[in-house]
């Protein structure tokens, strides 16, 4: 169990960039998988006063404060109108209600949790990250550096004309997922998420111009292959290496042509 | 550290270590309901209602609550009282171990969701484990309070 020394509630983000630079300090999100470990913390940095637990809509985009929920995400209107509902199927199946209460936005992405459900949404949405030191970075950008010590403030998704399409797969509801797949179609350019590979979300585009003639049921399938061959997946105690990679060829095809209109799938 | 919030309407101050859980601190104020389980965050029977939202206490530090509002099941007794008979009445509650979880975050649900279908309850508690009964027993007992409900 973890073990804390001090408690504050920052007063600032300045301040609590400074205390985090400690080794032994840690920023908390929701405290859930915080938690569970083992670590002796010093202080323990908490962000909930500083006014980043609200979804800010604007004309051009949708601005999510860090301290923002997951049930919060699930059940905010605009950003499920802008989604088609791809936002709230994204986390409806993280545990239950009271986790997703704690859970926050902040938490779960700075984490860059190979099981993550939301990192594979916001890898697909395009989002942007800023960070307290380093600013503004794109969400595929952050997702492969090196976790620091900097801050995660808060996630900017652009309104752009799009079409999203979130899936995963459970062994069980509410179980970490075997594999998270999100797509999207975004100004003309499809992008695809996949997650819990279990490895880290990675993107994929349509480098190879598979559905530039549009989508079909024959361009969802070659691109659903190409997925199948180009993101790397391992096996692990919730499926193995052969069944994940069935899995991005089923879930990409089926996501592509729901993308299309199809909501059937393949 | 000082801490003050209101539980179950009463205000309270204590002092307490950085690292007190929430659970722990409603426990040792008289609220047994409470229930330690997992200690994972994935049962449920750590339930209590945190400014009126359902949250797992064991993973909330009490720090956190500093001037807000918690509630457990000792103070939502006659809110409870109201269907909490159709749930006995359907066997659900065998060891009784979950319910009190179980109880927190149906009333959360019926707050939230009035007139929920049988698929907003089961989305809504799936996050409540209960190790005897298979879960139909309450889904039952719940339905059968909103159906008397409606007459």
């Amino acid at each position: 169990m973890m073990t804390i020394k001090q408690y504050v509630r920052a007063e600032s983000l300045e301040q609590a960039y400074q205390l985090n630079q400690v080794r032994a300090n840690r920023v908390l999100g929701g405290m859930l998988w915080l938690n569970t470990s083992k670590l002796a913390v010093n202080t323990a940095i908490d962000l909930s006063g500083l006014g980043l637990d609200q979804i800010e809509e604007g004309e051009d985009a949708f601005s999510i404060g860090a301290m923002v929920t997951l049930r919060q995400l699930e059940l905010h209107p605009g950003l499920n109108a802008y989604t088609q509902g791809a936002m709230a199927k994204s986390v409806q199946d993280i545990v239950g209600v009271q986790f997703r209460n704690m859970a926050t936005v902040g938490g779960s992405l700075f984490g860059r949790f190979g099981f993550s459900d939301v990192l594979t949404m916001f890898l697909a949405l395009d989002a942007q990250v800023e960070l307290y030191h380093a600013g503004t970075l794109s969400i595929q950008e952050f997702a492969q550096r090196t976790p620091d010590r900097d801050l995660l403030v808060r996630v900017v998704v652009r309104k752009r004309p799009g079409r999203f399409v979130y899936q995963s797969v459970r062994n069980t509801r509410t179980d970490l997922p075997t594999l998270t797949c999100a797509v999207s179609q975004v100004d003309g350019a499809y992008r695809l998420a996949v997650g819990a590979r279990p490895m880290k979300a990675v993107l994929l585009t349509d480098e190879e111009g598979l559905l530039a003639q549009g989508i079909t049921p024959e361009s969802a399938r070659a691109f659903g292959e190409y997925a199948a061959r180009t993101v790397p997946t391992s096996g692990n105690l919730r499926g193995s290496q052969a069944y994940r990679t069935h899995l991005v060829q089923v879930l990409t095809q089926r996501g592509i042509l729901e993308l299309g209109g199809d909501h059937h799938g393949a | 550290m000082e801490l003050k919030l209101t539980l179950n309407g009463r205000a309270v101050t204590a002092q307490i270590e950085a690292d007190t859980l929430l659970l722990d601190f409603v426990r040792s104020h008289g609220c047994t309901s409470v229930k330690r389980g997992c200690e994972t965050t994935n049962c449920g029977l750590c339930t209590v209602l945190l400014d009126g939202k359902p949250v797992l206490s064991c993973a909330t530090l009490a720090a956190r609550a500093a001037g807000r509002t918690v509630t457990t099941l000792e103070g939502l007794q006659e809110e409870a009282a109201d269907f909490v008979g159709f749930i006995a009445d359907q066997g659900a509650d065998q060891c009784g171990f979950c319910n009190p979880g179980f109880v927190m975050n149906t009333i959360a649900l019926l707050r939230e969701n009035p007139d929920p279908t049988d698929d907003d309850i089961r989305a809504y508690l799936a996050g409540n484990l209960c190790r005897c009964s298979g879960y139909e027993g309450q889904l039952r007992g719940i339905r059968a309070y909103l159906d008397s409900r409606k007459g």
